[in-house]
């Protein structure tokens, strides 16, 4: 199948086609989210293929390019079409093609009588096509394909439902702000292929990787060729301080949000930074910025969950704090964790949108928490799942978000210090009490809707054995991550898969401090304990004693407004950038420096031409006579000078 | 012997073609039409051949064709191309049938056969202005286009037409003036070391480099600007938003796509061979000119209500990048510029060719008017969002080719070695997301505000078929760039050759 791994991204290509050209002919719901559905199914067979058949080779010849044909060739710039099969594309891919497969199923019941059916699984499978280049691309240009090609997909579907309105503005607002947020995010990336091109006079992955393996660690270039891919990454992946389009994103549909917002996309930083583990390696600097950044990130995200009332919004930030942890985990250099962290979260955060999407679909597109209440004894199956995902995101053990959370936060401690994993830990507290402060809000209690009216209703099975698939993976996906002390000899099944890809990493960095497993154990405990406690005290506060919620924000007033308005930094960033480049290229560069200055100049020397030629003109007397004379005079002075000049 | 006569061909078919529409009757518009697109195509068709037969290995001129002209003064008919030349007659002969078709229903409705002939004249001009290797001739046809598209704008064009086209020749005259004494003063000197006075442009190669430096800085400028301001570079540009906003669209696409691309050639044929020291110490210069107007152009162009002035903003925005390009002189950075030439010709052109569709229905191009139309125009809609990703450079489409080119040729460039450029220049990247999807987003998303639009038509098969042949070849450049790559990679080479080794190039 390793031969064949081209047809999992064209599958998707082709989908996109038929439904992008034929689709508002098929008038057949059916036919169409067949056909978008399947296509990503079979992506999916072909790289489960191409994964087992991975998994028979020996170690040393795990990593395989298949190349289509040259892209851009000019000087010493040689590019292709070519796809990279190793152990990290394996795992991103059937991620990818998984879940989304799942998700394409869930849409066809969710998107269900939209007038653009069509249209909005034409978009899903040129997401995925792009995805998949981001992925499995062997070198920097093709992951920039995929990587606009992702955004470009985002933007369209964020802006989905183009004649709606969002909040303040509208969604095509929303996802304007989306590209060109990522673009800025992108330009940082564009200028760390450069520099790699400079560099290292390629920009394949395997030759840019093995010449960085031989540079020496003090090479100031990778700092900033690590630098430049890391602002490309905080823009993808909804970091500090590029994370500002990702809560407005939610304005697409949920599905849209679960896919692209949550389990895919946004991942496709961390992919890359791990992707480049050895440039990042190299640039111990960056590395404790990407760590410190993933973990105000994940901090800061948290405590603006806290207080949000829309459930998508609550989400949304959840995300961009899961996606903080995962930088964590890649700036202290454990990279293997943050992939992890990718595969579980797109699990249950997937979980969570659809879950949450089922119920916005029977609440007739109300997302206001305040407004739902006890919806579990109308949707069970949608609040049993629900469940599942809030307790993997809370770490609880056995579940997938345990293991792969715990993992970050042990290496936090062992190889960034207390500070990382005091941070890590209160975030993940504050994590389990905003999940259950939402699960209790909208499953529990008594209704807060006018049930005379709205009549909540479980959705079709097309939506919830999605629901139920992905809960059964939030539940057992972590068992391939156990870590070494509980599993033994076999270590961590997981990290041994990928080792071999990060391994000229690892030997860049310093090695792991010798902690003990009891200590291991204490601080695993520690965090459970503590997430255990802050679900118990939400479900108490939200249930028996709201008043506690109401107290605490009277009583911190300027708090919970600074959280509920998201420290501002909209307003900050309208404030500081939109604005006033806005205003100085309207008032400034066009109406004075274009039109006065520049304009003023040509037509100044137009008027000064006609009033010059104005008074020139009397000469033409008309008088024959004069003109000789003057020709005369002409040709004594020409005479003159060339008589001077020999 | 047919090959040598083919570039010949070339020139004389719009030529004699636009003659002979002379004689049909006036009456018979469509005739005229039909016949006016026929010409082109054969035009079109001629230049198909021209590539089948050109040898992409081969950095020299190719089809050279040469007798003398003017006896006393030793200029001759001297014509021939090499793969720049090459894109550069592609580009104009694929776009001008295509914006003949445009004007066939609402665009020009007076004076067809008038239009129909000027069409053929500019295309004359631009064949022309394309293919000479006499400094001379060349000299002609770049003045005798300004004739035919001052009739194009100043005939069939909006209310303020006289004054965008006064402008527009003011600006160009002042720059070909020193342009000619320029011309004049090279052949004047050229007739020491050669001992004969020639306008020969191969010659004029051999004598450029050795022009003493201060003359030589004169003489680069005195090139420089009149090519400047085709370009337009800034601060050369404020013509380009008039001429734009005032030409029918047929003049707006015709001025976008090929003419403004004649201030880039020059560049590259004359400005850097001719003289080489010169274009090295001026190259920072003008490259820092070049990233003011990509930033600039792009600023502008975003706080415009006028749909039109938007492009044509971002044209100078774009033009910018080619200008870098050449005059970082990198392998990647000149091809990326030939490239990025025939990018901007197709995106740009497909842009006015779009906004010109909707203005014929609505007449007007306020794009506050506008909002909300993805529902009534679905197609409209589609081919808007397409041409805008292609000019805002998405990867998968033909603008990424050229502009990823020409900044990672300006990164590692000698002759700039410095990183500021690009980073300033890779800038335009998010500043060209912002103007296009914001025009996007107030033109086509959005609740329908205006009763008005609600009539509005979808684009006809006739509108379709324009733009089609323009989309295949923004996604063949975009996902298969090598077949017109390896057209410019031999002569790129051979011209930075000739500027940064120019005496070594001498001896060959």
């Amino acid at each position: 199948m390793i031969q064949y791994i081209y047809l999992a991204v064209l599958l998707p290509l082709l989908g996109f086609l038929i439904n992008g050209i034929f689709g508002s002919r098929i008038k057949n719901e059916k036919v169409i989210g067949i056909i978008g559905s399947g296509a990503i199914g079979l992506s999916f067979i072909v790289m489960l293929g191409a994964f087992f058949q991975t998994l028979g080779l020996p170690v040393d010849q795990r990593q395989n390019i298949v190349k289509l044909f040259t892209w851009i060739s000019a000087g010493g710039l040689n590019v292709g079409v070519a796809y990279q099969v190793d152990q990290l594309s394996l795992i991103m891919g059937l991620i990818v093609t998984g879940v989304g497969f799942i998700i394409h199923v869930y849409s066809m019941g969710y998107m269900h009588g939209d007038k653009s059916y069509w249209r909005y699984f034409a978009y899903l499978n040129l997401f995925i096509f792009a995805m998949m280049n981001l992925i499995l691309g062997d070198n920097f240009v093709l992951l920039f394909l995929g990587w606009e090609g992702v955004g470009l997909c985002s933007y369209l579907l964020i802006g989905f439902w183009y004649d709606r309105k969002f909040e303040k503005g509208t969604t095509s607002e929303a996802a304007k702000k989306a590209f060109v947020v990522n673009r800025i995010g992108d330009f940082g990336f564009l200028l760390g292929m450069f520099l790699i091109y400079l560099t290292f006079g390629s920009l394949n992955f395997n030759d840019v990787f093995s010449r960085a393996v031989a540079m020496p660690i003090e090479t100031s270039v990778f700092t900033f060729i690590a630098l430049f891919l890391f602002i490309g990454a905080t823009g993808k992946s909804a970091q500090i301080p590029l994370f500002v389009w990702l809560p407005d994103a939610m304005a697409g549909p949920t599905p849209v949000s679960a896919l692209i917002h949550a389990a895919t996309m946004v991942t496709a930083g961390v992919y890359m930074v791990a992707r480049c583990s050895i440039i990042f390696a190299s640039a111990p600097a960056i590395m404790t910025l990407v760590a410190v950044v993933g973990l105000l990130t994940a901090f800061f995200a948290a405590t603006v969950g806290l207080v949000q009332n829309d459930i998508k919004k609550v989400l949304a930030y959840s995300t961009i704090s899961q996606l903080g942890y995962m930088f964590l985990a890649l700036g202290v250099g454990a990279f293997s964790a943050g992939i992890f962290h990718v595969m579980t979260h797109a699990f249950f955060k997937a979980l969570l949108f659809l879950g949450a999407g089922s119920v916005i679909h029977s609440m007739h597109d109300e997302q206001d928490m305040r407004k739902y209440g006890g919806l579990k004894k109308y949707m069970p199956h949608t609040y049993i799942t629900f469940v599942v995902a809030a307790l993997a995101i809370s770490g609880i053990p056995p579940l997938s978000g345990f293991f792969s959370k715990d993992e970050i936060l042990w290496k936090a401690f062992s190889s960034g210090g207390f500070g990382y994993w005091l941070v890590g830990a209160f975030t993940a507290l504050m994590t389990a009490f905003y999940m259950f402060r939402l699960v209790t809000l909208t499953f529990e209690g008594k209704p807060r809707f006018d049930e005379h009216n709205v009549h909540p209703h479980e959705s079709p099975k097309v939506m919830t054995i999605p629901l139920m698939i992905l809960a059964v993976l939030s539940i057992i996906g972590g068992f391939i991550g156990i870590p070494e002390i509980f599993s033994g000899e076999h270590g961590n099944v997981f990290e041994n898969w990928l080792a071999p890809l990060f391994a000229p990493a690892q030997t860049k960095l310093m090695t792991y401090g010798n902690h003990s497993a009891f200590l291991e154990i204490l601080l695993m405990a520690v965090s459970v304990i503590g997430a255990v406690c802050a679900i118990l005290f939400a479900r108490y506060v939200y249930l028996k004693n709201i008043r506690i919620a109401g107290k605490t924000v009277k009583a911190s007033k300027g708090l919970y407004t600074l959280l509920l308005n998201k420290y501002y930094i909209d307003e900050l960033y309208e404030a500081v950038f939109v604005k006033p480049i806005g205003r100085f290229s309207e008032a400034f560069l066009w109406k004075i420096n274009d039109n006065k200055i520049i304009d003023g100049a040509v037509n100044g020397t137009a008027s000064l031409v006609s009033v010059i030629s104005n008074n020139i003109r009397k000469i033409q007397t008309g008088v024959a006579q004069f003109y000789a004379l003057i020709m005369v005079a002409g040709i004594v002075a020409a005479l003159f000078w060339l008589i001077i000049s020999l | 012997m047919v090959n040598n006569q083919l570039l010949s061909y070339l020139l004389l078919t719009p030529l004699i073609g636009g003659g002979l529409i002379l004689f049909m009757p006036k009456a018979k518009e469509n005739a005229i039409r039909y016949a006016g697109l026929f010409i082109s195509l054969i035009a079109f068709v001629i230049s198909l051949f021209l590539y089948a037969g050109f040898d992409q290995h081969n950095p020299g001129f190719q089809f050279t064709q040469k007798f003398l002209w003017i006896d006393n003064l030793n200029i001759s008919y001297f014509v021939g191309i090499d793969g720049i030349s090459l894109l550069m007659l592609l580009l104009t002969t694929f776009l001008t049938p295509l914006t003949l078709i445009s004007t066939w229903k609402g665009g020009i409705t007076k004076k067809i056969k008038e239009f129909t002939f000027f069409m053929l004249m500019l295309e004359v001009g631009m064949i022309g202005v394309f293919i000479s290797l006499d400094m001379f001739l060349f000299y002609i046809f770049w003045e005798a286009m300004l004739i035919p598209m001052y009739f194009i704008i100043g005939v069939w064009g909006g209310e303020q037409r006289i004054y965008a086209t006064v402008k527009f020749f003011i600006y160009t005259m002042f720059g070909s003036l020193l342009m000619l004494v320029a011309i004049i003063w090279l052949a004047v000197y050229a007739s020491g070391p050669l001992g004969i006075f020639t306008t020969n442009l191969l010659d004029l190669y051999k004598v450029g480099p050795n022009v003493p430096r201060d003359i030589q800085n004169y003489m680069f400028l005195a090139f420089a600007f009149s090519f400047a301001i085709k370009v337009p570079l800034f601060p050369l540009h404020t013509w380009l938003p008039d001429a734009h906003t005032q030409a029918p669209t047929a003049g707006s696409v015709i001025l976008a796509g090929v003419l403004l691309k004649m201030g880039t050639y020059g560049l590259i044929r004359f400005c850097l061979p001719l003289f080489p020291q010169a274009a090295v110490y001026f190259a920072p210069f003008i490259s820092i000119l070049a990233i003011i107007g990509i930033i600039y152009g792009a600023l502008v162009a975003m706080v415009q209500k006028d749909i039109k002035r938007l492009v044509a903003y971002s044209s100078v925005s774009h033009l910018g990048f080619v200008v870098l390009g050449i005059f970082a002189l990198t392998q990647e950075s000149v091809q990326g510029a030939v490239i990025q030439m025939v990018n901007h010709g197709l995106s740009t052109g497909a842009l006015f060719l779009i906004v010109g569709m909707i203005y014929e229905r609505t007449h007007t191009r306020e794009i506050s008017f506008y909002g909300g139309i993805a529902k009534i125009v679905p197609i409209f809609s589609f081919a808007l969002m397409f041409a805008s990703l292609s000019s805002m450079g998405l990867p998968g489409l033909n603008g990424f080719v050229g502009e990823f080119l020409i900044l990672i040729g300006s990164f590692k460039s000698p002759v700039l070695n410095s990183w500021w450029y690009t980073i300033f220049a890779a800038s335009g990247v998010i500043f060209a997301a912002i103007y296009l999807l914001w025009l996007y987003q107030r033109v086509v998303f959005g609740e329908v505000k205006n009763p008005k639009l609600e009539s509005l038509t979808d684009l006809s098969p006739r509108e379709m078929l324009i733009l089609v042949p323009i989309f295949f070849f923004i996604v063949w450049i975009g996902v298969y760039p090598s077949t017109f790559l390896n057209i410019s990679a031999a002569s790129s080479g051979r011209v930075i050759e000739q500027v940064l080794y120019p005496l070594s190039s001498l001896v060959k």
